[in-house]
């Protein structure tokens, strides 16, 4: 514990430490106040006048089982050391104090919602930890890494600065790669009245290319009239949602809907990503007032588990590892996907074994909620306050993890690495693109 | 002041008066909360889902169904059995009953015997002494404990300690009697006020979480 401490106070952010240079009392008085006394009043009245300070939701919590229960990694201990004293002291607060608010709010909560099943009245925690990142966006207090990619969503429209040329040249080189195993093989641009629009994460045409490939091959295979957008919309993904600018998070979300509503497709099938998941099926559309999505959104999941089911892709062969299955948050707590992932799963894996807890009980991996996109200065954070994770994919025997989820592979990876664990993490597209029968493709 | 004329003061209108505020608390805190939803958070009202609110609040009220009620097997004992006895000693104790009966209400209901209720008091001493040991002794509880959840406890207390020594003739009665009712009324005013309302605040938030994980999410919240 007393590591801990240590480390903690050397963690320096330019984002937070900058931010909180410009900062006065008044001012963070100010926005606290206009912040805890407008936006979703009713919510946060409940939460805290509900809360009995029982603690029952501790254990729900990666980062206090992983600290050897230290009860300020405790879900209700991070509130009280970030909101209730906002409420308390009617926005009185010193510049150390949000600093410190905002590094708990931005790396040591995954708003993984685990905490709200453990609650014995639902109390969402997370809904809290979210209103505090937002009265730190407000300050401008928000680490440096995730504002970044806030600000690049603001400029361009997706989370890693691609201009529109680089999306299409991505995509057209992709397009080309795969001719040459599967010489019909398109990725259709602008195409009005496809059955499914695909959108993908910003990262995938960064440096994640081989995924767009993948998921367009198993398409391709299963005869899927499906387009892609030449212009913005085609990022799902949504970090302004983490760092509480709900503003930009609408206007993210509004136009991935209307690029594909412009194009007139019957669905939208979004790749492995949870977070994505989770702003568009659940924050992004609420911001904009659409109680229902404009078009229907599928995550990949369930997607490849139809496909499957139809018969539309077929198993040619199946990997003979020891494999466990990593449910992602924000599609079980999210969307209750777990038996779908699993069956796809399993149809290429036969020999997988559970981790426990697992289902909508799964650990998270501690990247999600924004906390990997907060970058390397708080990455030991995250790492740390996941061992029980580490312990929990140990016990299992397992030598590869299935986890359909962008943000679940990144902070895996770095607890599989850290830990030493020698397993391999893949998503559910890699073993379906590699083991499924491919009758379109050249014959080898 | 006579014993009588202070008996009938917090029988008489001082029993009004915590009625009242306890009343009229809960339904304010009800009516404010809706109407801060309504207008302040819409999308509260937009997912409510009656089938999943009732699902929500069943499988919570069932004792070693909800996860979390199965990983702690003493405490899910102790606030099952703390939280029915707090209910049903008071509403069933054949003395108020019959203050109801022969009273302004006129009516009579089940009462139950005197006995199950006397062990129904001791349980709901007992469990506010484990509770307060555990907000003293355990680490995660201990953190967010203050002196205020201490008041809260000893407050919920003192009815039933001063109830089981009057029905037990232990001290003088009279005093005894009085100081049950005076702490009955000022435990019953103040549950609007503390978090204590949880009361009526509990089931709310239970419900409209119901209604996420039910309707929207499609995945238990328990």
């Amino acid at each position: 514990m007393t590591v801990d401490t240590q480390e903690k106070k050397i963690i320096e952010d330019p984002g937070i430490d900058q931010g909180a240079a410009k900062l006065t009392p008044e001012k963070i008085a100010q926005v606290i106040n206009t912040t805890l006394g407008t936006e979703n009043l009713a919510r946060l009245y409940a939460y805290t006048k509900t809360c009995v300070h029982c603690g029952l939701c501790s254990d729900a919590c990666h980062y206090f089982l992983s600290h050897d229960r230290d009860p300020k990694y405790s879900p209700v201990g991070k509130i009280k050391n970030t909101l209730w004293p906002m409420i308390k002291n009617k926005g009185k607060v010193s510049v150390e104090f949000m600093k410190e608010a905002a590094r708990i709010a931005h790396t040591e909560c995954n708003l993984c919602r685990r905490c709200v099943q453990y609650c014995p009245f639902g109390i969402d925690t997370a809904f809290m930890i979210s209103t505090v990142r937002r009265i730190v966006h407000k300050l401008a207090l928000t680490p440096q890494y995730i504002q970044d990619t806030a600000h690049s969503h603001a400029a361009t429209m997706n989370q890693m600065w691609v201009k529109e040329d680089e999306w299409i040249d991505a995509l057209m080189w992709q397009e080309d790669e795969a001719r040459d195993e599967f010489p019909d093989f398109r990725i259709p641009l602008d195409k009005e009245g496809s059955d499914v629009y695909y959108s993908v994460i910003g990262p995938e045409p960064k440096f994640r290319t081989q995924l767009i490939y993948q998921a367009a091959a198993i398409f391709h295979e299963a005869g899927v009239d499906f387009t892609m957008p030449s212009g913005t919309g085609w990022d799902n993904s949504d970090m302004c949602m983490f760092t509480g600018d709900f503003e930009m998070m609408g206007r993210l979300k509004r136009d991935h809907y209307e690029s594909a509503m412009k194009l007139k497709v019957n669905k939208i099938v979004m790749g492995e990503c949870g977070h994505a998941y989770r702003s568009v099926y659940d924050m992004g559309n609420r911001w904009l007032g659409w109680r229902e999505m404009p078009v229907p959104i599928i995550h990949s999941i369930q997607y490849f588990y139809e496909l499957l089911m139809a018969g539309k892709i077929k198993v040619a062969s199946t990997i003979d590892k020891l494999a466990t299955f990593h449910d992602p948050c924000n599609t079980v707590r999210g969307m209750g996907l777990h038996e779908m992932g699993r069956a796809v799963a399993k149809a290429f894996v036969p020999n997988m074994v559970e981790m426990y807890p697992n289902r909508e009980h799964n650990y998270c991996c501690a990247a999600g909620g924004g906390v990997i996109n907060c970058g390397p200065p708080h990455k030991m954070t995250r790492v740390h306050g996941n061992k029980i994770k580490a312990e929990q994919l140990k016990a299992t025997g397992a030598e590869l993890i299935v986890a359909p989820c962008h943000n679940c592979h990144g902070g895996l990876e770095d607890i599989v690495h850290h830990y030493k664990l020698d397993m391999e993490i893949k998503f559910l597209g890699d073993i379906i693109y590699e083991h499924m029968v491919k009758t379109k493709a050249v014959e080898e | 002041m006579s014993m009588h004329t202070l008996y009938n003061l917090v029988t008489g209108p001082l029993a009004w008066a915590a009625f009242a505020i306890f009343i009229g608390g809960m339904l304010a805190k009800f009516i404010y909360l809706t109407y801060l939803a309504k207008k302040k958070d819409p999308t509260v009202f937009a997912y409510l889902s009656t089938k999943h609110v009732i699902r929500s609040w069943f499988m919570w009220s069932v004792p070693f169904v909800a996860k979390n009620w199965r990983l702690r097997p003493l405490f899910t004992v102790v606030t099952f059995a703390f939280h029915i006895s707090l209910l049903a000693a008071p509403i069933f104790l054949m003395a108020h009953v019959m203050m109801w009966s022969e009273g302004v209400l006129g009516i009579s209901f089940w009462t139950l015997p005197d006995q199950v209720a006397d062990w129904m008091t001791v349980i709901v001493i007992v469990c506010c002494v484990y509770f307060a040991v555990r907000r003293m002794i355990v680490p995660e509880a201990k953190y967010v404990t203050d002196i205020k959840d201490f008041l809260m406890l000893i407050l919920v207390a003192l009815p039933f300690i001063t109830g089981f020594l009057a029905y037990h003739q232990i001290g003088d009665y009279k005093v005894m009697i009085i100081l049950h009712i005076v702490s009955g009324e000022v435990w019953l005013a103040m549950i609007p006020f503390t978090w204590l309302g949880h009361m009526i605040l509990g089931p709310m938030v239970r419900g409209y979480m119901g209604s996420e994980f039910g309707a929207v999410r499609h995945v238990k919240d328990w």
